[in-house]
């Protein structure tokens, strides 16, 4: 079974999604960080694959990508820190990061590297759907990868039903129109919204991200979802931190704990 | 062959929309419309009538008979420098700003390299009273201070785009997340032949206005509709769309593309695309992009601003890949040379873009009973300074 279906089976709680950026705070924290999440008590870790023009973030994790890329971090590179991840963790992991390194890549070899270190999902923002049901699904699939995809409040009923058919794992539910980091908190209309989502009895666990940043917000979110993601707030400590695996798992205890 | 977007988006490989989310509600609607839109008799009439009194169409198809002379060859500039702001981009702002207003939309945001297009936005926001934000990267206000006091000037506000390299790909990556921010009342008018489809068919139909008054000004000097070459230059490539448009199912006309070479292509100081560029994905579309070997978007350079973009539109990636256009790799001192060619010989001082051009005619070797139309996108006021410091006219 897929890591990230068996933790919304076994969950006794909202499941705690925390993303970080590979190579950041420095080009060999990528381990450190993925193994303090999962000791701290993080369901589902999220590393992004940095990259020079991310449409889709805030001003956070736009500074994490240039660092990381100035510290010369690249999708092989990533690969190759990752590849006793299996030997030491557990914990479902999902690389997140823009469609044109995983082309520069190559898609097949990126799905395969995938599988051999144990990677569970992807979450390409740009890459479409049609392209992906076209042309990517037959190699995901082969090498058992979910691809993630995300919804947002003016994602039309219709498209929310086309995008749950072919979704596994959960459904990435973006909490407001924004770039990451941009809003914190959570209004009522987008409780509204939540609510909204929560009553379509989508057949993908829903966890919801953007504006999530402490355990306030976190349990918000997840009274309409399966689970909340923390991005932004995460990589901010990141930023601040002089002892990374301290702070990251009293961090993620104070969500979870 | 097919040089035209499909119903899926492409330019043959090239094209798609490869966009987030959060922008496809606002996409989808511009693609489920723009056509529609567009060929409706009243919105025909006000692009028509607004081209017409407010950017001064048709822009003459001028002989240059002492430029024709020296390259012994019928050399034709079509004057899209005249057009009302100084270039071709306010074909589309104007096209857009329609479009906008059709769709429900009252504010309106764009990106911009050197200014041209940021000014030819805030101008049409400022005609149809529509609130207007303009991102430009910090290093290009710096050095285009003249343009950003235009758009202010014009009731814009111009916001500094702070990420990455400071320049137009950072300016096109803040107005994509402002647009992301903004997704209900705001349309993104993008200037050139890029982003994700429908925008490069979009922008390419405004601008084909261009080649679709050639023919029939050609027709009326000589006789005949279609040209024996057509030369525009290219960064995005939106005035190349559209003087090359009517003319691509045109065999007998030959497509020339002048992509800016900066200080070489080998320098590592390029913006020439099709020389240095790989397939990839950029602001939306699939195309030609120039990149590291991870995947990482390379900062191009050129002495022109509106040719310093590491991308192409998808229909000239496809126009490149199939043959159906010739490309050439100009660099800036053969863009420099062109400018004062022009200048001395015709009385008309080209935008450094367009002189870009004009210096594919040593290249070229068109014959003597040859018609060769060159597309003048603009003019060169903006770039005077440039002219000062790098042919010493102080």
């Amino acid at each position: 079974m897929n890591r990230i279906d068996k933790v919304f089976r076994e969950a006794k709680g909202p499941v705690l999604n925390i993303y970080a950026t590979a190579g950041f705070p420095n080009f060999d924290d990528t381990m450190t960080v993925i193994k303090a999440l999962s000791e701290g008590g993080a369901d589902i870790i999220e590393i992004g694959m940095p990259y020079s023009d991310p449409v889709a973030d805030g001003e956070t994790i736009q500074m994490a990508n240039q660092v990381s890329l100035d510290h010369g971090m690249s999708v092989a590179k990533l690969f190759e820190q990752l590849k006793d991840l299996r030997k030491e963790v557990q914990t479902p992991v999902i690389l997140m990061g823009y469609v044109n390194p995983v082309l520069q890549f190559g898609i097949e070899k990126f799905c395969q590297k995938c599988a051999e270190v144990g990677i569970d999902g992807l979450i390409l923002p740009d890459l479409p759907m049609v392209e992906y049901l076209e042309e990517y699904k037959s190699i995901f699939d082969q090498y058992g990868l979910y691809n993630i995809f995300l919804i947002t409040p003016q994602t039309s009923d219709e498209r929310i039903r086309y995008i749950d058919e072919h979704s596994h794992g959960f459904i990435y539910m973006v909490s407001s129109a924004s770039t990451t980091g941009a809003k914190t908190g959570i209004s009522e209309e987008q409780e509204a919204y939540f609510q909204r989502i929560a009553g379509m009895n989508l057949k993908n666990p829903r966890l919801i991200g953007f504006g999530i940043s402490d355990k306030e917000s976190f349990l918000k979110a997840s009274k309409h979802a399966s689970g909340a993601i923390i991005g932004s707030a995460f990589v901010k400590l990141l930023s601040k931190s002089k002892d990374l695996k301290k702070d990251i798992v009293s961090f993620t205890q104070s969500i979870v704990g | 062959m097919k040089f035209n977007v499909n119903e899926k988006g492409y330019y043959g490989d090239f094209g798609g929309a490869f966009i987030p989310e959060m922008l496809y509600p606002n996409v989808e609607e511009l693609r489920l419309n723009y056509l529609q839109i567009m060929q409706e008799p009243s919105f025909q009439k006000e692009f028509h009538d607004l081209l017409r009194d407010y950017v001064g169409r048709p822009t003459p198809l001028f002989k240059a008979n002492r430029l024709s002379e020296k390259y012994q060859t019928n050399i034709y500039l079509k004057r899209e420098d005249l057009c009302h702001t100084g270039a071709h981009k306010v074909n589309n702002t104007i096209g857009q700003i329609l479009m906008a207003k059709r769709l429900g939309k009252n504010k309106i945001v764009a990106e911009t390299g050197a200014g041209q297009h940021g000014v030819a936005t805030a101008t049409v926001c400022a005609l149809m009273g529509l609130e207007c934000i303009v991102y430009m990267g910090a290093i290009d206000i710096e050095r285009q201070a003249p343009n950003v006091a235009r758009m202010r000037m014009l009731g814009a506000t111009v916001v500094a785009a702070q990420s990455g390299s400071k320049t137009l790909k950072d300016a096109t990556n803040e107005a994509m997340r402002h647009w992301i921010n903004n997704p209900v009342d705001t349309h993104y008018i993008i200037g050139s032949v890029v982003g994700p489809h429908p925008y490069p068919d979009m922008v390419a139909r405004f601008q084909s206005v261009i080649s679709e008054e050639i023919k029939w000004q050609l027709k009326e000097k000589e006789g005949k509709e279609n040209p024996d070459y057509v030369i525009a230059c290219v960064g995005g490539g939106s005035n190349a769309a559209g003087a090359f448009y009517h003319f691509l199912d045109a065999p007998e006309t030959k497509l020339i593309a002048a992509e800016a070479a900066g200080q070489g292509v080998a320098s590592g100081h390029s913006a020439a695309t099709t020389f240095l560029g790989k397939e990839g994905v950029l602001h939306g579309s699939r195309s030609l992009l120039m990149q590291t070997e991870d995947g990482q978007v390379v900062e191009p350079y050129s002495i022109s601003a509106g040719l310093d973009y590491p991308g192409i539109g998808p229909m000239h990636a496809h126009l490149f890949k199939t043959g159906r256009a010739q490309f050439f790799a100009i660099e800036d001192d053969e863009a420099l040379t062109s400018a004062l060619e022009l200048s001395q010989l015709e009385g008309i001082i080209p935008a450094l873009e367009s002189s870009h051009a004009l210096a594919v005619l040593p290249h070229l070797k068109a014959k003597k009973d040859e018609i060769v139309v060159i597309n003048l996108s603009g003019r060169g006021d903006k770039d005077l300074g440039t002219y000062m410091k790098r042919l010493n006219l102080i």
